[in-house]
């Protein structure tokens, strides 16, 4: 017998295997929200109606964004009654992103009633899936009188349907100057041969591509695949000449502490604390050819529990004494230009270091930059679609990840 | 009746270990492997489409991090068993009444996460850092000099980390040896070398093997130590598993990696096995 038979195994391998293949057919990750709940003209009504006030409200945001004694959210449960059970859980976008999306998709509550999200990739994934609730701003009086106007027009979210930013900052340059030996003014100090091996650059694909656009004189809000590829190539020669240490996440500000760079990349807000905390004496620079400007947003996801307490939440941070007092602490851009003069007036109140200090939050371009500043900074570049993200991230990875 | 319950016995017994196993191992595996035949995005949901491409497109793009982490891990584990031997050796044959101290002494570091063991590294060899710094003064190292970033950095963390790994198992072998073996070898006229290379080893080999399994696998996929004390020029495929999985949210590539790697993985194993002549890998580790 030359031939094997089709005996009975055989039957029960084949049947077998077209079992599997059916049952690899059916499990998977139903990525699907509901984008079209959110975007009807009766989404807001349609969410809020029948919501009432809870007493609670679950507030995840991210590490060092805050006093850590927390005097405003103390403030806020004084006036209002409602406890803030506030947790630091948000380190990166994605993993967020990706450790919440088979609840929300699930129609299930994250545990969280209000979060602080970034203008990211990951702002359009959470906006596309359906993932946010529609803002109802006739709850959100104390925003509307006070933020900047600027705010209501921001690409990622026009007319702020979604989110109320929490804090804006900058990404530029931070350098040691006793390292460096000179001033560090452009982007091209970020290719100068003479900082090999001590220059920083960030992990995130987004922040980095934006560097490489401004350094090869392109601009990231209208942006396209063919701009990608330049700037890409612009931070491929960066790093095949040996100057880019590291591509880092926030890690980038222990780097620069520890002597491991010498000029970095850097978050605005991250430097003046450091210098702060630590008596460093580091410079934070916006580029000549150009810096980015982000924004953190308030958003209260679908599924929240109590999103009447958590809507009151963020306007409570819009009255310009809170709104002050948070820029005082964590120095990033605030969306409340009269914080401004009351921060001044603390000033005024205060004496020694603490005055210094809060006349230094006052009159800083990083905190409230000002009509010349913004003409330096850009905006992100935008998605219209996810296959467009997926080229994006194709584009600029294999310089992070080689 | 007795016969039945005879013949049901093994199966009950094998029942709780069994489900756990279906519903923690077997679920996850089926469903990791159907999503990296799957197309989509996250926004719309992946569809199955019996997309094999993945594969070629993981396999092509990454192969430099996959054939450094294989490296990587084989390095680690060669230095581990020639760091890890003579420790086991010392303490199952002249440790003495303070065994147990010993290998708690090993231990102790593990009491702390691996994570903040790793970070603790970085405090130390980071550029200007306790170790560098003094001997940049001193002049005896040149300014630019630097440990972190490097490829030997990520091999010293993996070693460091996975060490315990390596001696217990060596050490659990040789401490079953029977000594009156060892003295009859030397009754029969045999050289410490000999004892050595005829006896001991030999008998140790079982916990060598379950040293290589327990180190080799899990340093060839780790990203923690890449992450922490490499840089980009040694990203290890894990990192790009875990890039894929949560930055990009390419679920299907970071599927496609992680299944491709651990057949890699796999293959390694049993080729070893046989090469050892273990034709029952678990039972070698068993033992």
């Amino acid at each position: 017998m030359t031939q094997r038979r089709f005996g009975r195994r055989d039957a029960l391998r084949l049947g077998g295997t077209s079992a599997l293949g059916a049952f690899l057919a059916a499990c998977g990750v139903a990525g699907k929200g509901k984008p079209e709940a959110s975007v009807a003209p009766d989404a807001v009504q349609k969410f809020w109606s029948g919501k009432v006030k809870n007493g609670k409200v679950d507030f995840a945001n991210w590490p060092l964004y805050m006093d850590p004694k927390k005097p405003e959210l103390k403030k806020f449960t004084a006036k209002t009654g409602i406890q803030v059970n506030y947790q630091e859980v948000i380190q990166e976008m994605g993993p967020w992103f990706a450790k919440v999306q088979p609840q929300l998709s699930a129609g299930q509550s994250i545990g969280f009633d209000l979060m602080v999200i970034t203008n990211s990739l990951q702002f359009g994934q959470f906006r596309n899936s359906g993932f946010l609730a529609p803002l109802d701003h006739s709850k959100l009086p104390t925003y509307t009188a006070n933020a900047a106007k600027k705010y209501s027009q921001e690409s990622f979210d026009p007319g702020n349907v979604f989110s109320i930013p929490w804090a804006s900052g900058i990404t530029g340059i931070a350098y040691d100057p006793k390292k460096t030996g000179r001033e560090i003014t452009k982007l091209a100090d970020l290719w100068d041969p003479a900082f090999k091996g001590k220059v920083g650059m960030f992990a995130d694909t987004q922040e980095l591509a934006n560097f490489g656009l401004l350094a090869a004189g392109l601009k990231p809000g209208d942006s396209g695949e063919g701009e990608w590829k330049r700037a890409a190539a612009k931070l491929k020669e960066q790093k095949d000449a040996g100057l880019v240490r590291n591509y880092y996440d926030q890690s980038y500000v222990d780097a620069l502490g520890k002597g491991e760079v010498w000029l970095t990349q850097a978050w605005s807000g991250d430097i003046f604390q450091k210098n702060v905390s630590d008596g460093t004496n580091f410079k934070f620079v916006i580029p000549e050819e150009g810096g980015t400007i982000w924004t953190d947003n308030f958003a209260i996801p679908v599924t929240a529990a109590n999103p009447v307490d958590a809507i009151m939440l963020m306007d409570f941070f819009y009255e310009v004494e809170n709104a002050a007092s948070l820029a005082e602490y964590i120095n990033y851009v605030c969306p409340v230009p009269a914080a401004q003069a009351q921060i001044t007036k603390d000033a005024a109140a205060a004496s020694g270091e603490d005055k210094a200090l809060l006349t230094e939050v006052a009159g800083s371009p990083l905190v409230f930059p000002g009509d010349a500043d913004y003409a330096k900074l850009h905006y992100y570049v935008d998605f219209d679609t996810a296959e467009e993200q997926q080229t994006f991230a194709g584009i600029f990875e294999p310089i992070t990840l080689s | 009746m007795n016969r039945v319950k005879r013949t049901l016995a093994p199966y009950l017994l094998v029942l709780p270990g069994g489900l756990w196993l279906l519903l923690f191992f077997v679920v996850p595996m089926v469903t990791m492997f159907s999503l990296s035949l799957q197309q989509g995005d996250i926004v719309n949901g992946y569809v199955f489409t019996g997309h094999w491409q993945t594969y070629v497109d993981a396999i092509t793009n990454y192969q430099t991090q996959l054939i450094r982490s294989l490296v990587y891990g084989l390095i680690t584990t060669v230095a581990l068993v020639v760091m890890s031997f003579p420790v086991a050796y010392w303490i199952a044959f002249y440790g003495g009444k303070r065994k147990s101290t010993y290998l708690f002494l090993i231990l102790l570091p593990f009491f702390v996460s691996f994570v903040l063991r790793t970070i603790s590294w970085r405090q130390i060899l980071t550029d200007d850092g306790m170790l560098l710094h003094p001997l940049k003064e001193a002049g005896l190292l040149s300014p630019g000099f630097h440990i972190l970033g490097t490829s030997y950095a990520v091999i010293f963390g993996l070693v460091y980390n996975f060490l315990p790994f390596m001696v217990l198992p060596i050490y659990v072998a040789l401490e079953r040896i029977d000594p009156r073996v060892v003295e009859a070898a030397r009754d029969l006229y045999a050289k410490p070398l000999t004892v050595f290379r005829k006896v001991v080893f030999p008998l140790a080999l079982p916990g060598v093997f379950a040293g290589v399994l327990m180190t080799f696998v899990p340093a060839s996929s780790d990203y923690v130590n890449s992450g922490v004390l490499g840089s980009s020029s040694t990203t290890m495929i894990g990192q790009v598993v875990q890039a894929q999985a949560l930055a990009n949210s390419n679920y299907p590539m970071a599927s496609a990696l992680s299944f491709f790697l651990m057949a890699v993985l796999l293959t390694g194993v049993f080729s070893y096995a046989r090469v050892l002549g273990t034709e029952d890998v678990m039972n070698a580790a068993a033992r």
